[in-house]
């Protein structure tokens, strides 16, 4: 393999700065081996190194970047995963995309994703199913399955994503690699093909922590396109702790006991992640159980709440605009329904039934309202939490990466892959995924949380541990 | 719990045209996660504030000055059936009424 695709971002960015490696030999090496992708990680793949002479001196220094399909950019095929949107070609570029650029990091290409974001295996998608670089029988995780494939076999240097639920935090669990959902509102939505507006989050997907910080540093501030977004309120910070003494980590016993509902963790996930835990203790910090009471039911809040979103949403793709048209039986509403009809994968249905359904007149109080009265219990468990805890920690998946198909009969069942995931999101919070281990030859995630804004203080202490692991993802990038 | 009917009904409120198969493949897989998600109805959550944003903005206004957009022709390229620089749609025809 190439020494060029060996380096983590941050590496290349030095050694292009030093003068020591041509930025268009960079990008040409990652984009043939992203043009040979077997793994259907990408969707799009740029013809050839951009126009635009990637500053040296920029912060990402010409190294590319792999962006999720959802991500609008200008002239390039944008589908966010959907027949409903085959090539679309949108005519402006998502904010984020466009601050990477500026901070010299070019379009590598486009990768693949679970329909409209929703899912968790990338089996969703209308372009086929990603598979995953440590066993091609599994699937990578999702829904940002292809960024994550991508980055961990070396198609990328680094990756963004998109999370709503643990769409970027779950892949890169499965895929052995650095995962972050900032807090909501640090990064600008605008140009992200919508699924759940008051959950969906930008993040990048990396192979360590240094990326994700280098990364997250260019992504986030206020745009005057997103009324959500905020200004940061200090800059991200490069990692560099080597110790976590002081540090007092929280496990939450209704994530991790895991019982209930049924979302069992997977000894071989629970033993890596207590290794993990025997690691933190020894780098100074300390560990102890916690209580967030509500977070058991964060999956059936988020399980009503983002289809929800994602009913109104989706109401936009309708055949008039842009995407594709069905004609029905002549008539506007006929054409509505048999263009939502078509374009619409299975999942995404079910997800805009349950929404309307949870929307409608005589059920929403009992659904969406008590709903969003969890997500108010939720939020104050957290903040409970974090006056006698710096960081809150689990397994990020409770499984290891399943095999394709395995679930797809069972809607409850993936959705329970979201368990230790998607209160956070919920809370607005930030949290970050790393490798902890291997369970029988595949990647474990090690997930931690933090309070609103914490970002800094959760890399560095990822960071240590990160080195104290000691991860070897290597044997993913062939 | 969602029988053959609601199924229907909320096809129709969600402008998804569904075929048998898919009807009733809805109504089991609905139901189950309806059933799981169900249970958040036994916690006691009397007055609690609903959340709809977690981080707290006031409405965020600018000044309303005019600034260049998009041209309608780049807008209209993506648009399956553009007529006279606007969006082109089927009549709305006899099923153009509201029915819900």
């Amino acid at each position: 393999m190439s020494e060029l695709i060996a380096m983590t971002g941050a590496e290349a960015a030095e050694r292009v700065r030093a003068g020591e490696v041509d930025p268009r030999e960079l990008f040409d090496a990652y984009r043939e081996r992203a043009a040979a992708d077997r793994l259907n990680a990408f969707t799009w793949v740029a013809d050839g190194p951009p126009g635009l002479r990637p500053g040296a001196q920029a912060p990402l220094a010409g190294v590319p970047v792999a962006v999720k399909d959802l991500f609008c950019t200008e002239g390039v095929p944008s589908q966010a995963g959907s027949k409903i949107l085959e090539g679309y070609r949108p005519p402006y570029t998502a904010t984020v995309v466009q601050k990477l650029r500026d901070a010299g990091a070019p379009l590598l290409g486009k990768t693949n994703q679970d329909e409209f974001a929703m899912g968790s295996s990338s089996e969703n998608s209308a372009f086929g199913p990603v598979l995953n670089p440590w066993d091609r029988a599994r699937v990578p995780g999702g829904s940002s399955g292809g960024s994550a494939a991508a980055v961990a076999a070396g198609l990328a240097p680094w990756a963004i994503g998109t999370d709503t639920g643990g769409s970027i935090r779950q892949p890169a669990a499965l895929c052995g690699i650095v995962g972050m959902k900032p807090t909501y509102g640090a990064c600008s939505r605008y140009g992200m093909i919508a699924f759940a507006s008051s959950l969906d989050q930008a993040g990048p997907l990396t192979r360590d922590v240094t990326d994700a910080a280098l990364l997250l540093a260019q992504m986030v501030g206020h745009d005057r396109r997103d009324s959500t977004s905020v200004r940061f309120p200090a800059p991200i910070e490069l990692p560099s702790a080597e110790h976590l003494r002081g540090i007092r980590l929280g496990v939450p016993e209704e994530l991790i006991g895991g019982e209930r509902d049924g979302a069992g963790i997977e000894p071989g996930v629970r033993k890596s992640f207590e290794a993990a835990l025997r690691l933190a203790e020894g780098l100074g910090a300390s560990v102890e159980p916690c209580r967030l009471p509500h977070a058991a039911h964060a999956l059936s809040a988020y399980y009503l709440i983002a289809p929800a979103e994602a009913s109104a949403n989706l109401a936009r793709f309708d055949g008039v605009r842009y995407g594709l048209r069905v004609e029905g039986d002549g008539d506007l509403e006929s054409m509505y329904g048999a263009t939502r009809s078509a374009g619409f994968g299975p999942e995404v249905k079910r997800r805009i039934m349950l929404g309307t359904y949870a929307l409608s007149s005589g059920y929403y109080d009992a659904y969406y309202g008590t709903a969003q009265k969890v997500r108010t219990k939720i939020a104050d468990d957290f903040r409970a939490v974090f006056e006698r805890f710096d960081f809150v920690v689990t397994p990020t998946s409770p499984w290891t990466a399943f095999e394709l198909g395995a679930k797809t009969d069972d809607p409850l069942a993936m959705y329970l892959n979201d368990f230790c995931t998607v209160p956070m999101p919920l809370a607005g919070i930030p949290a970050i995924s790393i490798p902890c281990g291997l369970s029988d030859g595949l990647p474990v995630g090690f997930q931690l949380a933090g309070p609103a804004f914490s970002e800094s203080r959760l890399l560095d202490a990822a960071y240590a541990l990160e080195r104290a692991i000691g991860f070897d993802g290597s044997a993913a990038r062939q | 719990m969602l029988d053959r009917a609601a199924v229907l009904h909320v096809g129709r409120l969600a402008r998804l045209q569904l075929n048998d198969t898919e009807v009733q493949r809805m109504a089991a897989e609905l139901s189950k996660v309806l059933e799981h998600v169900e249970k958040i109805r036994e916690l006691d959550l009397d007055g609690v504030p609903p959340t709809s944003h977690v981080v707290d903005v006031v409405n965020a206004l600018r000044p309303d000055e005019p600034e260049p957009c998009l041209p309608r022709d780049v807008i209209l390229e993506a648009a399956p059936e553009p007529v006279d620089g606007g969006f082109g749609v089927p009549s709305p025809g006899a099923s153009g009424s509201a029915h819900e």
